[in-house]
C-alpha cells in the first residue's frame, strides 16, 4: 500500500498537488491551518492512493515523501 | 520502499518563494541531477539576482552569489580556475540572463564555456514586483505595461534561444517547461543532460525553463500553469534548439 508523508508546516497551500493527482484524492484541509497560515494539503482517501508520486513531482516545496 | 523523497543536494529548509511558484520544482530537478550524477561534492552553483537570489540557501553544494546578470562570467572564472575538479552551474531568471546579463550570456555561449546554465523564463520581473521584462509577451499586462505590452512602444520580446542557436559556440540548447508532470519529467532529463555534457567536457549547455509567476501574473497557481500552455508555449516553442554532438553524429 502506498504511503504519503506531508511536511505540513512547509506547505503553502498552492494546490498544485491536488490538481495533479490522477485519482483526485488530495485536498486542501479547510479545517486546518499550518504554521505559515495556509490550509495544508492532505490525503483524503489513503486506501485509494496508488503511490504514483505525481503530487510529489508537482510540489514546488518538496514536502511530499512517497513510499510504496 | 521510498518512491520519492527530497533529493540530498536540496537542503531541508522552507523555500521563500510564493505559493505555487515553480522555482521550487526547478530547484529540485537541479538537485536531483546533482544527486544522480554523484557530483554534489565538486559542484559550485552561481546564484543570480532576482527571485532566486537566495538559491544559495537551498542547495547543499557550494554556492557563490554573482552581481546582477554576471553569473556566466563568474562561472567562467570558477570553471577555468580548476576545470578538472569542478562542475559549475548558474541558475538565472529572465531579468538576470536576458536583460542586464545578456552580454555575459551571449559571450559565454560564443566561447562555448564548459558550464551549465539553467535559465528560468517567467516573462516578468518577479522580485521587484512584476515589471515588464525583456521576455514579457506582446499584450501582457504588467506593472509597467498596464494596458498590455505594446511592441510599438516597448519593442518585441527577446527569444534567447532563437538568437543563441545561430551562434557556432553553444553545445546544447533546450527549452522545457514544468507546467505538468509529463513536462517536469522531460525538464529533468534536459537538466541532467546539461550537467552530463559538462562532465563530458562538451561545452556550454543552456536549459530554458518556462516557469510561472502566479503572484505577478495575478492568477491562481493552477491558472498560471494553464497560461504557460496557452500563451507562453506558442510564443516560446519547446524543444531542442541546438545539440552539436547530435549534429556531428548525424553528419558522420
Amino acid at each position: 500500500m502506498a504511503k504519503l508523508t506531508f511536511k505540513t508546516d512547509n506547505c503553502k497551500g498552492c494546490g498544485l498537488c491536488v490538481e495533479a493527482c490522477p485519482k483526485h484524492i488530495l485536498r486542501l484541509a479547510q479545517e486546518k491551518i499550518n504554521k505559515k497560515g495556509h490550509h495544508p494539503a492532505e490525503l483524503a482517501d489513503e486506501s485509494a492512493c496508488i503511490g504514483c508520486a505525481t503530487c510529489a513531482l508537482m510540489c514546488p516545496d518538496c514536502i511530499i515523501k512517497v513510499e510504496r | 520502499m521510498v518512491v520519492f523523497d527530497r533529493p540530498h543536494a536540496m537542503l531541508d529548509v522552507p523555500l521563500h518563494y510564493c505559493p505555487g511558484c515553480t522555482h521550487g520544482i526547478i530547484h529540485r530537478l537541479v538537485a536531483e541531477a546533482i544527486d544522480e550524477l554523484g557530483i554534489e561534492g565538486k559542484t559550485i552553483g552561481i546564484a543570480p539576482v532576482g527571485c532566486s537570489v537566495m538559491a544559495y540557501d537551498y542547495f547543499a553544494c557550494d554556492m557563490i552569489e554573482a552581481a546582477h546578470g554576471r553569473a556566466p562570467a563568474v562561472a567562467t572564472g570558477v570553471k577555468r580556475a580548476d576545470p578538472e575538479n569542478h562542475i559549475v552551474f548558474t541558475y538565472q531568471g529572465d531579468g538576470d540572463l536576458a536583460s542586464i546579463g545578456m552580454a555575459e550570456t551571449v559571450h559565454a555561449a560564443a566561447r562555448n564555456e564548459n558550464i551549465t546554465v539553467i535559465f528560468i523564463n517567467n516573462a516578468i520581473y518577479g522580485m521587484t514586483g512584476g515589471q515588464m521584462a525583456p521576455t514579457s509577451l506582446p499584450g501582457q499586462v504588467t506593472q509597467t505595461s498596464p494596458y498590455g505590452r505594446d511592441p510599438k512602444l516597448c519593442g518585441y520580446p527577446i527569444k534567447v534561444f532563437e538568437m543563441l542557436s545561430e551562434l557556432e559556440g553553444p553545445e546544447y540548447l533546450e527549452r522545457v517547461t514544468v507546467n505538468n508532470a509529463k513536462n517536469v519529467r522531460a525538464a529533468k532529463k534536459a537538466i541532467k543532460k546539461a550537467f552530463q555534457n559538462q562532465i563530458d567536457g562538451k561545452g556550454f549547455s543552456l536549459i530554458e525553463v518556462l516557469s510561472s509567476c502566479p503572484t505577478n501574473w495575478g492568477m491562481t497557481p493552477s491558472a498560471a500553469l494553464k497560461w504557460i500552455d496557452e500563451k507562453m508555449i506558442p510564443y516560446y516553442p519547446l524543444g531542442v534548439y541546438k545539440d552539436r554532438s547530435a549534429e556531428k553524429e548525424a553528419a558522420k
